[in-house]
């Protein structure tokens, strides 16, 4: 936006030479310098939505399209193979609504994503403190932490399917080895969304780390300074200066998690070889029940139906975050900030 | 860039309109956006297949004698994970590979749309394959739409070392008469369990029940393709008969192809599974090392068949013609008997059966078993061919899942029965 508006003011001045030094204006130079005044005028009121309409354009063609097109299927019969069929009004939602795998891919999402997002973030926020300090190799740390981010989401399915092998492997070994019970890790309800919450968090953690990191070093360290000698420690500082300095960010990080989180697909899709969330669906998420409705049972309309409804609910779970962390903790820095821009 | 990146998406939202919800998976489905040809001009095609068709080979030889085209093959790990990015491109009308690995558990639900492939019929491949093959794959107006590559006939293959542990018979035709019927092979398995604890009679539940329902004309649909999975007592009773013996440990609980179940290839998890002729390329990969296995001459409760494939042109590729002649020389008999050779599967096309090279084929890592004749028996003990419609392979995954979880210990039989029948309801 800054860049923008700075921009359109060198534009509009060059556009916009009324030089008293010139020589005296007749009635036709007048008006033509009038004629300018209003382009300059419109120059900088249109400019700046021209130069960001790329996005907003792009947005409507990739974004609002989808989203309506979606919502169009969804109020009709549509077979994935066979396409448009009746229209149908609401009779895709009802039967979404009735159908028990979606509530139970509710709560499996749900258990996923609280199990998933709250240890990302609060992880990320300590990790980030460490990485904020006076650490050799800082460079090294601060890299190592993206680099599970890096790595394709189908390659930390397989590692982690190994890991948590039900029989064979790594984790249930090592239990055995120390004499405790094998958990059945695809079986269990609980235990496949720890796993599949853990491939998530291993993944997400040191980027929301990072983001973390950058808000953190844009606190002022004279702040720091006063409160070291007001006799604050570390962990003092680190809840009661760096937490409510980086408040926005905190919320930024949250809300992103919560539309990721609510979305997890690929991890718990290829925790089985069947792809509809183990025998029982005991970890089939929402958008793998999409994925199920459209693509196995082939039903376009229903699955757009629940498109939809996640969206409706990852909405109001965005805006519930943001209302809930404005709310807590003061508003005061958040209000300065605000201002400040 | 912006340019580039404007149409590339573009394309991705105008083929794939739900993308947005599925922003994960899309990196995945994007496709391929090459144009079919190679830097150098030449025709690029591409072979979708799963599993081990054994073409790697035959592949390198087709570019050795072309100069034009160059063939790439693109393997899924699983049937089912090809099923699904064929489905989606399919919808999506683009990036579907020039020829297209159809298995037989969904042929039926892709017949309905016929229109999407390529009519192969050829007066050169006339008489090429056994009738029942080609039929299925023969539409009402008379198009062919896909050329026959392997079939599944089955034996039992196991393990003789862990037979000899427990006191049964190891040689392959002493092993072969114990296995007269389904009784006698779960009997002999609850004797193997008590002798050789940890290790199981067979590889999964599910696989075994399969093997089963493959024995059964009409399983799931009847003639008219109605569901009749409900109320069919030979589905009820393959289902009761197979999780009644989860309790006597004849099954190892797992599902065939998880993670776990390739392992216990290499922890001695089984002892016997039933085998298709194109599982074998899949036993000697996952037991790898693994010494003692072996392949009986027999099937409980007569022959059975289980999978096979065609390979179809989809109608959307650009080079449907370079395709075609790819597929027909790829299934050609000499060609499939190599595949055989390479990883098992077993021909579909009548001069290959009785081919010499066929007939005696041995495979070394099943202990030097004629494995060629074994299976050329073992395909003329099949009855006859199971009727698959449109719904069989989703009412299928929902009969594994429902043993499954007998298998798992989450339900009761009864009440992965009544689950399973709620989920047909379901289906529709």
């Amino acid at each position: 936006m800054e860049a923008g508006s700075t921009a359109v003011k060198s534009v509009g001045d060059v556009g916009g030479p009324t030089s008293p030094t010139g020589p005296r204006p007749d009635s036709a130079d007048v008006r033509r310098s009038a004629w300018r005044r209003r382009l300059s005028r419109l120059d900088t009121v249109v400019s700046p939505y021209v130069f960001v309409s790329p996005f907003f354009l792009l947005f409507l063609l990739v974004g609002m399209f989808p989203l309506g097109y979606t919502a169009w299927v969804s109020v009709h019969q549509w077979g994935l193979l066979s396409g448009q069929g009746e229209f149908s009004g609401l009779d895709n939602y009802r039967r979404v609504l009735e159908d028990r795998y979606f509530w139970n891919a509710l709560r499996n999402t749900f258990s996923i994503f609280l199990l998933s997002s709250i240890p990302q973030v609060l992880i990320a926020l300590g990790l980030a403190g460490l990485l904020d300090t006076q650490l050799r190799f800082r460079g090294f740390w601060r890299m190592s932490v993206l680099l599970p981010f890096v790595v394709a989401p189908a390659a930390v399915a397989l590692i982690f399917g190994n890991v948590f092998g039900d029989r064979y492997g790594l984790v249930n070994e090592i239990l055995q080895g120390i004499g405790l019970e094998p958990i059945r890790w695809h079986v269990d309800t609980l235990a496949s969304h720890v796993a599949i919450a853990s491939m998530v968090n291993w993944r997400w953690t040191g980027y929301n780390a990072l983001i973390f990191l950058a808000a953190m070093q844009a606190v002022p360290r004279d702040v720091y300074e006063s409160a070291a000698l007001d006799g604050a420690g570390r962990v003092r500082q680190f809840v009661s200066i760096t937490v409510p300095m980086i408040r926005p960010t905190v919320i930024f990080v949250g809300i992103t998690s919560t539309i990721g989180g609510l979305q997890i697909f690929a991890e718990p899709r290829l925790f089985d070889t069947a792809g509809l969330g183990g025998s029982d669906r005991q970890y089939q998420t929402l958008t793998m029940y999409l994925w199920e409705l459209g693509w196995r049972v082939r039903d376009l309309g229903m699955a757009s139906a629940v498109a939809w409804l996640l969206f409706l609910i990852i909405v109001t779970f965005a805006v519930l975050n943001l209302l809930a962390s404005r709310r807590a903790g003061s508003l005061k820095g958040l209000g300065r900030k605000g201002a400040a821009r | 860039m912006a340019q580039t990146s404007f149409r590339r998406r573009a394309r991705l939202a105008s083929s794939a309109i739900l993308a947005l919800t599925l922003a994960t998976t899309v990196a995945a489905c994007g496709g391929s956006d090459d144009d079919g040809t190679t830097a150098d001009g030449k025709i690029k095609l591409t072979v979708a297949t799963f599993n081990e068709f054994g073409y790697e080979e035959l592949i390198d030889e087709y570019n050795a004698m072309q100069d034009d085209v160059v063939v790439e093959q693109k393997k899924a790990g699983t049937a089912n994970e090809h099923q699904d990015n064929l489905y989606t491109k399919l919808a999506a009308g683009s990036g579907l590979s020039d020829i297209e690995a159809i298995e037989v558990d969904w042929w039926s639900a892709l017949m309905e749309q016929s229109d999407a492939f390529v009519d192969l019929s050829d007066p050169d491949v006339e008489g090429r394959w056994l009738d029942w093959k080609t039929e299925a794959a023969t539409t009402p107006d008379g198009a062919l739409i896909g050329y026959g590559t392997d079939i599944g006939p089955e034996g039992i293959c196991y393990r003789s070392d862990l037979f000899e542990k427990a006191g049964l018979p190891t040689d392959r035709d002493k092993v072969a008469s114990l296995f007269s019927d389904w009784d006698a092979y779960f009997d002999a398995g609850r004797q193997f369990v008590e002798k050789v604890p940890g290790t199981a009679w067979y590889d999964s539940s599910g696989g075994t029940a399969q093997a089963m329902i493959n024995q059964v004309e009409y399983s799931f649909e009847d003639e008219d393709n109605t569901v009749i999975a409900a109320d069919n007592p030979e589905v009820k009773e393959i289902f009761e008969t197979v999780t009644s013996n989860v309790d006597d440990g004849l099954s190892t609980g797992l599902t065939q192809w998880s993670e776990d179940w390739t392992a216990s290839f290499q922890n001695d998890g089984f002892a016997t599974m039933a085998c298709p002729g194109w599982m074998l390329g899949v036993i000697e990969g996952n037991a790898d090392g693994v010494e003692g296995w072996d392949i009986a001459n027999v099937f409980p409760g007569g022959g059975g068949n289980w999978g096979g494939s065609y390979l179809t042109v989809p109608a959307q590729g650009e080079h449907t013609e370079e395709a075609k002649a790819l597929a027909k020389w790829l299934t050609a008999p000499e060609q499939q008997i190599k595949a055989f050779e390479a990883k098992g599967t077993f021909p579909s096309q009548v001069d290959a059966l009785s081919d010499p090279t066929l007939t005696g084929e041995t495979n070394a890592f099943f202990n030097e078993a004629p494995t060629g004749e074994i299976l050329a028996e073992r395909a003329e003990a099949v009855p006859f061919i199971a009727h698959k419609g449109p719904k069989f392979a989703d009412i299928n995954t929902a009969y594994q899942q429902a043993i499954q979880r007998v298998d798992e210990g989450k339900e009761t039989p009864d009440q992965a029965w009544d689950s399973f029948l709620a989920d047909v309801e379901r289906l529709g």
